[in-house]
């Protein structure tokens, strides 16, 4: 195994005196389904944000691969082979579906404006990979039918998708997906289970959830975080996390609470 | 009986969006231009001809607010660096009009890049303030400083030979810029269906997103206002030539405001639109010549109407 | 003169300007606060604001004389009806926008600010108008300097409005809710906070603050014309952004120091007066770089 995938070392995070992540240390292995849950408000999001350059923690150190994330922007966290979906789905208005996934494949493609103007043969090749490479991404998450339709309009379940392929299209080493389940019925959600085991099995990426629906963590994950009012609480395999009672405690009083009993 | 119209309209707007009947207009307009000077004789051609540069300057200033959404309220600063360039380098220095072409380019990219750098990083809002400010600043630095000539300008402008063609009557112009359309027209569509094309509409849609999927939205931003600039950059060099003569105020606020009114009017981003703003902008008035006073009140109720009642501009279908 | 002389009667310049870009930046910084909103169209109130103010006082002039009773009376009567413009403006133009994309709302603000102009330029022919105030010439001789009536009175009257101003805010119920509503507008309709009254509120003090500079401006040089407001947005804005925009006593100190700066950085040699657009332009740009929070506002972390 040797390093893991993902190392956060001591992340605090605080807006205007309030603290968010409190001293967070956390990891993520290779090839593994992680799952990072809590009650609401506990910072899980945040924590997101973080590792996707999208908050600065005031200190701390993120690492993947070995290499060090803090401090770099967004797109360079992607780049380095991080990709996240959002909590509502963002998906670029407007835009077909193919459109959409094919902003994956922004950074691993070159061609500025001009060999765009000038149209070389080289910037339609690559035109003709990036497109190629979406319709393979969608292929994957099984709506390739739907390339051609506004990606806004689309079923909301099938928009969770695009945006997965939209990720998957940037060709992480790591999936962050933030309530991928949030808003789906029973049949999606069983769907989506499916589609996070190929996603690691077949495409050798390792996938970090944030959910709510407790039932799905358990049933997917094989290492689970929880964190509450920022701290770091429990940690482990589902069968030790569903016997913490630090984790009951936390989610006593939560609705959740229940389903995790 | 105002949707009716309007749903009129937009069927005769979606009549084009089949590819052959686009290359068909597409023809048709072109040998309708190629004809119309002989047809309309001179004083319609240098009413065309100003069309022609505004559709330039339109096509320009819509890479940087249609694409990218960034709102360039000082976009007439980057057509006088253009004007400019040719004027001091050819009066002053004596350079060949030919060798000036590339510097006024360099010097509009290097604008954009010394003005875009640290602002394309602040709100949306504050950039549109911060270019209205440098659009001023270069009027003001024209009016104040001398080798720009002053409040007066530069006059006397030589204009260009090309392989021992002395290019100087309108009619020779009108082709001159008939040509830098159609060159902006095709470098628009080429940029519109390319990675950068859609990393502007991404980076526009939702500035997050695109930062997510790994897309420098900074350095994005930055050649949509760089391009733009250098599409006012040559227009400017052309006018200089045309007229013979330039003076700060063809580079004021106003002249941003009717570029930038061009693009909005007729809907930006998309590249049909912007040529009928840009031939609204230039026709309404001589064709609204009775109005007088009222034309510039006409076309900023105008503007107003157009993003209250169709935002998407004159030239948009829905749903698309 | 000696450099202390010409050093106290810059500072009095200065302190003139800066009273009537402060009053300006108000409004600018004001609605910021509650929408959003860069009104472009905000130096244009200003403009509309002197010339009711003229339509005012060219009534009244004959009953009540051209001096300074004349001129506040119409500095009163026309903050109230362009304050009530600025409402209508608000409803017509910027209500239907609130959830557009920022882009469009802008171009809006721009449309709106042109319709002011050239409605202006219409009636006006584009011409100077002599605002037909009389203000007399009288000063007082302070040893070093001379300070005029009309200046003093010109810096109390925006000083005076402003510590009102400082007074609704910090002392009424609309005044806090318009506080709250900068912070998180949606919590505040939660909590039963009537927002569109606040927010037309706003814009209602921020028009007649406007109008006021631009009543007394017109007094004060003479004329007015429908271009006026075109640079002293540019300025207030200035002013509002080095402040710190969306904080009240920041624009007020914007306002100040942008007033002192210009009219020192008009005698630091080289720098003549023709290039004091300039160097205005100069100090919003590099402010914006360099300090976009200004000098009270609060640096927010993005907030996804």
């Amino acid at each position: 195994m040797g390093t893991p995938l993902l190392e956060l070392r001591g992340i605090n995070l605080g807006f205007a005196g309030n603290t968010v992540l409190d001293n967070v240390d956390f990891t993520v292995g290779r090839g593994v389904i992680a799952s990072l849950i809590g009650p609401n408000g506990a910072g899980k999001t945040s924590l997101f944000n973080c590792i996707t350059g999208f908050y600065r923690p005031q200190s701390g150190s993120i690492k993947v691969d070995g290499h060090e994330l803090m401090n770099l922007k967004p797109h360079k966290v992607t780049q380095a082979g991080i990709a996240r979906t959002f909590q509502n789905v963002r998906l670029f208005q407007q835009m077909s579906v193919l459109e959409n996934v094919m902003s994956g494949s922004h950074c691993h493609s070159k061609a500025g404006s001009i060999e765009a103007i000038l149209g070389l043969p080289g910037q339609r090749r690559e035109e003709a990979m990036i497109r190629a490479h979406a319709i393979e991404c969608l292929e994957f998450v099984d709506i390739a039918e739907e390339v051609d339709r506004d990606a806004t309009n689309l079923a909301y379940g099938h928009q969770r998708r695009v945006e997965i392929a939209r990720a998957l299209a940037t060709r992480p080493k790591l999936l962050l997906l933030d309530e991928p389940a949030a808003g789906l019925n029973a049949g999606e959600k069983q769907g989506l289970l499916d589609l996070i085991g190929r996603i690691r099995d077949e495409l050798d990426i390792s996938v970090l959830l944030i959910e709510h629906d407790t039932g799905m963590v358990m049933k997917i994950s094989e290492h689970i975080n929880v964190l509450d009012h920022g701290i770091m609480i429990a940690e482990g395999a589902p069968k030790e996390i569903q016997a913490n009672p630090k984790v009951i405690e936390a989610y006593l009083g939560q609705d959740d609470g229940e389903n995790l009993l | 009986m105002a949707q009716t119209r309007s749903n009129a309209f937009n069927n005769i707007i979606a009549q084009f969006n089949e590819p052959w009947k686009r290359y068909i207009a597409f023809a048709v307009i072109i040998a309708l231009l190629l004809m119309a000077p002989i047809s309309l004789g001179p004083y319609a051609t240098v009413i065309l001809t100003n069309a022609l540069l505004y559709v330039v300057l339109a096509l320009g200033l819509n890479v940087a607010v249609g694409y990218a959404g960034l709102l360039d309220l000082g976009y007439a600063a980057f057509f006088a660096v253009g004007a400019y360039t040719v004027g001091i380098l050819t009066n002053t220095f004596g350079l060949n009009f030919w060798l000036t072409l590339p510097i006024a380019v360099g010097a509009a990219a290097v604008a954009g890049i010394i003005i875009g750098t640290p602002t394309l990083q602040l709100r949306s809002d504050y950039l549109a303030i911060v270019t209205l400010g440098f659009g001023e600043i270069v009027r003001f630095s024209a009016r104040n400083l001398d080798i720009t000539g002053g409040a007066s300008g530069i006059s006397g402008i030589e204009q260009p030979w090309l392989f021992g063609w002395h290019i100087n009557t309108p009619f020779e112009f009108y082709y001159v810029f008939l040509l830098l359309a159609i060159i902006a027209v095709v470098v628009s569509v080429r940029l519109q269906h390319s990675r950068l094309g859609r990393a502007w509409l991404y980076v526009r849609h939702d500035e997050d997103a695109a930062e997510a999927m790994g897309i420098d939205t900074v350095r994005i931003k930055l050649a949509a206002y760089v391009i733009g600039a250098i599409f006012g950059s040559v227009a400017g060099v052309f006018f200089a030539v045309n007229l013979g003569a330039i003076s700060p105020e063809s580079f004021s606020f106003q002249q941003s405001v009717l570029i930038l009114m061009a693009v909005i009017l007729g809907g930006m981003g998309k590249i049909p639109g912007v040529i009928l703003g840009a031939f609204i902008v230039v026709l309404a008035p001589e064709l609204l010549r009775d109005l007088g006073e009222y034309r510039l009140l006409l076309f900023a109720v105008g503007l107003l109407l157009v993003m209250l009642f169709r935002p998407n501009g004159i030239w948009s279908v829905k749903g698309k | 003169m000696s450099v202390l002389n010409i050093f106290l009667q810059q500072l009095v310049n200065g302190l003139v300007l800066g009273s009537f870009y402060a009053l300006v930046a108000l409004g600018y910084t004001m609605i910021f606060g509650v929408v959003k909103l860069l009104n472009f169209a905000h130096g244009d109130i200003y403009m509309v604001g002197g010339f009711i103010g003229f339509l005012v006082l060219s009534v009244i002039a004959p009953i009540v004389g051209p001096g300074w009773t004349g001129v506040a009376v119409s500095m009163v009567v026309a903050m109230i009806a362009v304050g009530f413009l600025g409402v209508v403006i608000q409803r017509v133009a910027y209500q239907p926008m609130l959830n557009a994309p920022r882009l469009s709302i802008l171009i809006t603000a721009l449309a709106v600010s042109l319709v002011l102009q050239n409605s202006v330029l219409t009636l006006t022919h584009g011409q100077y108008q002599p605002m037909g105030a009389d203000l007399g010439f009288g000063d007082i001789n302070l040893g070093m300097l001379f300070v005029s009536y009309n200046q003093m009175i010109l810096v109390g009257t925006a000083a005076a409005l402003m510590i009102g101003l400082e007074l609704f805010v910090s002392r009424t119920q609309y005044g806090r809710a318009m506080r709250a509503i900068s912070i998180d507008k949606d919590m505040c309709r939660l909590m039963g906070i009537n927002v569109t009254a606040v927010i037309a509120v706003t814009f209602f003090i921020g028009s007649a603050l406007a109008t006021a500079a631009g009543t007394m401006a017109g007094a004060y040089y003479g004329s007015i014309w429908y271009f006026m407001g075109f640079l002293i947005g540019i300025k207030a804005f200035t002013a509002a952004v080095i402040g710190g925009i969306g904080s009240i006593p920041g624009a007020m100190l914007g306002g100040l120091i942008l007033g002192l700066l210009e009219s020192f950085g008009t005698q630091i040699p080289g720098i003549g007066s023709e290039w004091k657009d300039v160097f205005s332009f100069a100090v919003l740009i590099l402010m914006l770089v360099l300090k976009p929070t200004g000098l009270l506002g609060k640096s927010e972390q993005e907030r996804m």
